[in-house]
This record gives C-alpha cells, sequence and structure tokens, in this order.
C-alpha cells in the first residue's frame, strides 16, 4: 500500500525484524521514536566493514586502515550531504544526541558561561537537552531558564524577546518534541535569538527520521542527532556545528587523535572535527550511519515526509474514534507521534495489553518529565511513526485499544 | 485476552486497583518514605503509625498504574496490625512471588496477596507491583532518601 508515493510494502520488506511474531502475534512496531529499526543495508554495510575493511583509522600506513579511514570520512561526507553543512569538518561523530549536547554544554558552555549567566530552553525538551545544562548552570553559577509550552504543544513565543536577555548566552531547543509530536518553527527561533546575538542548538533526534533538514537554511548554530533513531546503528550520532564556532571550542575529551603532537609539557590540539573524537570511534556504526542515509535518500526524503504527514492524519483520526481516549499535543505542526491517554486507565496497563496483541507502543514520560507535569499527567501511551508503518498498523493499534477497554471495563 | 492477561489483571486486582483501600493520609503517622518509579514516572507515598513494634494503621498516596495501586492498597490491609518483623517477612514473600511466581513461594502465608502472581509473567512489570513494598520497607528504616525501582 501507499500513502504518498512512498512504496511502503517494499520498504518493510527491507527490514528483516518486522517479519515475526510477538506473543503469537504479527509484531506492530510503533516505537520508532525510541528506537528506529534497521534496514537490511545498514545490517550488511556494517558486517561488509566489519568482514572486509576493518583496522583502525587515521595512523595505520596499511591497505586496510586506509579502507577503514575512506569508510569513516565517507560517512561523514555523507552526513554533511545529509544536513546540508557547509563542509564536513562541521560534522562531529559522537555517541548519540545526549553526547553531542554535552560536548556543547561541556566545551562550549563552559567557555562561555559564568557566573549570573543565563541559559535558555523550552518546556518541550526531554531529558537529554535539559540535564547537561542544568549540570552547566550548577558548574558556573548561571541561570536556566525554559520559553513555556501552551495547551495545544506549541511553544508561547511572545515573550520570546523578553527571555533573551543581555545574560542568555545560549538557546537549546528541539525541532520536534518526542512527547508531543510538535514541530518547533526553529528558523523563526534561530533569526529572533541570532538578532539578540545568541547561539542556538537545535535538538534533531526526532525530526531528521521524518523530513529534510538544511542545516544552512535554518542557520542554527549546532544540530544534533543519534544514528540510532535514523534506523542506523546505536552508539553512533552527530554533532553539526558551524566551522568557527568548532575552531573556537575547547576540546572535549583528552586522548588519541584529538591531538597534533603530545610531549611531556604540552599538548597541540588537532584540527576539527579530529579535536572533539578522543580515541578509536565507531567506525562501522558511522559506516553503518553513512548506509542509514543512502537508504533514506534513495527512498526520497520528501516521500517520507510526505508518508509521515498521512499516516499522521490518518491516527489521528482513528484515535479519535475509540471512547475515552485523548490526544495530548494539538500543536500547528506536528510529526511522528500521537501521545494519548485514556480515562482512568494508567499509561503502563494500556502498554502492557497492548503488548500481548503484538503492539508495541511507549508509556512512561518519555524522559519528558517537566513537559509532562505542564499537562498535569505523570505519563502518556505514545504511537510513533516511520517510514515502514501502515495504516493496518494503526488498525491494529486501535484493536488493541479496544482491548484494553475491555479489560478495565 | 490471554490467559496471562487474565491472571495480572483478577478481578481483585482491577478492583484495588480501582478503589484502593487505605488511599489516605495517616492521622499520627510515626513512618513515612516516598517512592517513585523512574521508568514511568509514578510516585506514591507510604505513611505508618508504629507502636510498640506494631503497625497499628498505613496508608498511602500518590498515582500509579493499576497493578501498582493494587499492591499498594493490598499491602495496607495485609500488614496492618502485624509487627514489622512480619511486615518484613511478607515483603520478602511479595517479592518472591513476583519475580518467581506462585510455584515457588508459600501462598498460604500471603493470603489474599497471591492475587499478584501474575505480574512474575510480565517481568516489565515487577517494579510496578514492588514499588509500595519497597517504599514500606523504608518507610520501616526510617531512610532519609526517597525510594526508587531503579
Amino acid at each position: 500500500m501507499s500513502t504518498s508515493g512512498l512504496d511502503v510494502a517494499r520498504v518493510r520488506a527491507d527490514f528483516p525484524i518486522l517479519h515475526q511474531e510477538v506473543r503469537g502475534r504479527p509484531l506492530v512496531y510503533l516505537d520508532s521514536a525510541a528506537s528506529g529499526q534497521k534496514p537490511q543495508a545498514v545490517l550488511d554495510a556494517i558486517t561488509h566493514f566489519y568482514a572486509h575493511d576493518n583496522a583502525n583509522v587515521h595512523r595505520g600506513v596499511h591497505l586496510l586502515s586506509e579502507r577503514a579511514t575512506e569508510a569513516f570520512e565517507g560517512a561523514r561526507e555523507k552526513v554533511r550531504r545529509f544536513l546540508n553543512a557547509r563542509e564536513a569538518k562541521e560534522i562531529v561523530f559522537v555517541r548519540g544526541t545526549t553526547e553531542a549536547i554535552n560536548l556543547v554544554a561541556q566545551t562550549f558552555g563552559r567557555k562561555h558561561v559564568g557566573p549570573g549567566d543565563e541559559v535558555l530552553i523550552t518546556e518541550l525538551e526531554h531529558h537529554a537537552n535539559i540535564v547537561p545544562w542544568q549540570m552547566l548552570c550548577e558548574q558556573q553559577g548561571a541561570r536556566l531558564k525554559y520559553v513555556p509550552v501552551d495547551a495545544h504543544g506549541d511553544l508561547v513565543l511572545d515573550g520570546l524577546e523578553a527571555l533573551l536577555t543581555p545574560r542568555t548566552r545560549i538557546l537549546a531547543v528541539t525541532h520536534v518534541s518526542n512527547a508531543l509530536g510538535t514541530v518547533v518553527p526553529v528558523k523563526e527561533l534561530v533569526r529572533r535569538a541570532h538578532a539578540k546575538g545568541v547561539p542556538v542548538l537545535v535538538d534533531g533526534a526526532q525530526a531528521v527520521t521524518h523530513f529534510p533538514v538544511d542545516v544552512q537554511a535554518l542557520d542554527c548554530d549546532f544540530y544534533a542527532f543519534s544514528g540510532h533513531k535514523l534506523f542506523g546503528p546505536m552508539g553512533i550520532g552527530v554533532l553539526y556545528g558551524k566551522k568557527e564556532l568548532l575552531e573556537a571550542m575547547p576540546p572535549y575529551q583528552g586522548g588519541g587523535d584529538m591531538i597534533l603532537s603530545v610531549t611531556m609539557e604540552k599538548t597541540v590540539y588537532n584540527r576539527i572535527p579530529h579535536r572533539f573524537e578522543a580515541g578509536t570511534p565507531d567506525v562501522a556504526g558511522a559506516v553503518g550511519l553513512g548506509a542509514a542515509i543512502d537508504y533514506l535518500e534513495a527512498l526520497g526524503r520528501e516521500a517520507i515526509a510526505a508518508h509521515d504527514q498521512a499516516l499522521l492524519a490518518y491516527a489521528e483520526g482513528a484515535l479519535g474514534s475509540v471512547p475515552g481516549v485523548r490526544r495530548l499535543g494539538h500543536g500547528q505542526e506536528r510529526s511522528g507521534v500521537v501521545s494519548f491517554v485514556m480515562q482512568d486507565i494508567h499509561p503502563h496497563d494500556i502498554g502492557t495489553i497492548l503488548d500481548r496483541e503484538g503492539v508495541a507502543i511507549r508509556t512512561g514520560h518519555h524522559c519528558a518529565q517537566p513537559l509532562m507535569k505542564c499537562f498535569g499527567v505523570a505519563a502518556t501511551a505514545r504511537a510513533s511513526l516511520a517510514l515502514y508503518n501502515t495504516r493496518e498498523d494503526v488498525d491494529a493499534l486501535v484493536r488493541g485499544l479496544h482491548k484494553v477497554r475491555e479489560v478495565f471495563a | 485476552m490471554s490467559s496471562e492477561l487474565k491472571d495480572l489483571y483478577q478481578e481483585v486486582v482491577l478492583d484495588h486497583g480501582k478503589r484502593p483501600r487505605n488511599f489516605r493520609a495517616v492521622e499520627g503517622a510515626n513512618h513515612r518514605a516516598e517512592g517513585f518509579n523512574p521508568l514511568c514516572g509514578d510516585q506514591l507515598s507510604v505513611a505508618l503509625k508504629v507502636e510498640d513494634g506494631v503497625i497499628r494503621d498505613i496508608g498511602f498516596q500518590g498515582q500509579g498504574c493499576a497493578i501498582s495501586r493494587a499492591s499498594a492498597s493490598l499491602m495496607t490491609g495485609a500488614v496492618k496490625d502485624k509487627t514489622c518483623e512480619e511486615a518484613e517477612m511478607l515483603f520478602a514473600r511479595v517479592h518472591q512471588l513476583v519475580t518467581e511466581g506462585p510455584a515457588e513461594v508459600d501462598t498460604e502465608a500471603l493470603g489474599k496477596l497471591t492475587v499478584l502472581s501474575g505480574v512474575s509473567e510480565f517481568p516489565a512489570r515487577v517494579k510496578c507491583a514492588s514499588l509500595a513494598w519497597h517504599t514500606l520497607r523504608a518507610a520501616l528504616h526510617e531512610e532519609p532518601e526517597p525510594v526508587s525501582t531503579e
């Protein structure tokens, strides 16, 4: 079936994990916001690397090291193209979004944020874009401030200029809320923050999987995402940073590969991006991520985005047909997830019963406890959509929710 | 419904989840603790009035799923008028029941609490069932830090 020019049946055939039974039922995987499944092309790329090219990078004079280096730097170039960064050196490989944000907090942040300064984030953030800033503010004696969210799940941007004070040193904001699916108007935020001289970090973990992202068009200063959510391997991720900013940042971790020379007394740090990539990197991870990017680009990112919107609309409608279901997140622009609660039935109980129907969703606070508090709930049930999901998956979810009602009738 | 689901959500569990007993503050409480399940954000507090080593009154408050509320509700009924030592022994038995299943424990000594046995088929839900009990133990021991199931 096709909702949007994307041949979903063909896409599904590319993902071996989807073709199994769980609890005696066909698997319906609606938890891609937590981690995406991997196409065969990604699995093959990882296997091929370890079977043919495995060696350490940037230091061997032998052929395998050359191949490994080429594969690693080739993956960096793919990421550059994927984000439309100007140069490959603006792409730093890290373990994931969380590490990318910690890197910026502990290098850029430590350098530029001092006592009495302010860091601005939003109430939409998940813990990865809260805790590193809380830690930084505690270390530096700075203040953490939040852009509020309204009842629909949109950021309240009326008061943004007042929140951006002469003491604001950075604004860190998610591109898409993992808990509500709200798409944040990042371009506008960047424009308004830059007007006050404030650099912007964007957490793109939930965005890159659903629609094209162009860091030059956004003009953001940093952009972070994780490989595993992008249908690549776990343990690899990306920090994009504008060259001038990265070049002016002190190193993150010390060790091999991040130096030009080390004497007993002094170390001269390597150029970017290597300065931020201490130690042996996850080369196979980068290769797998490169393969995931190739895969998505071959399908067409516009077609994936159209599929996301069509399926999201279908899912929101379908959930509305289940009595007692209340959907959270009615932001103007949404992507990727439907978050909901059911009258008197705790999300955890919903999750267990759906699991017995073969339907995998996420229940809980989605590592966004402050946001849950804004909505007066401790947790929600969240079905998240990906390119391999179909209307049939949504229908299975709805059937499962009727089962939930039966149990708790 | 699958038989495991039926075992998990037995009538008694659903009833206690919906209408938890002793869901209230305890007057004259002299032992208290708070418990968190970081996995789902659930939070509950347990308050006790202990006299001469005997639990004279117990109540709990907070939010949670059907399993955690039912477990807490059943717990308050089971430990009331028991000594602190008896409550600790019950904790150990319940913990074994929800982790290893009914075949492994003396179900007679557990009485009504055996309805929690279905949890053993759901490893992801063990924390829900045991949160109240961990919190009870912390209250008895007067541990200053909140309890976490992590």
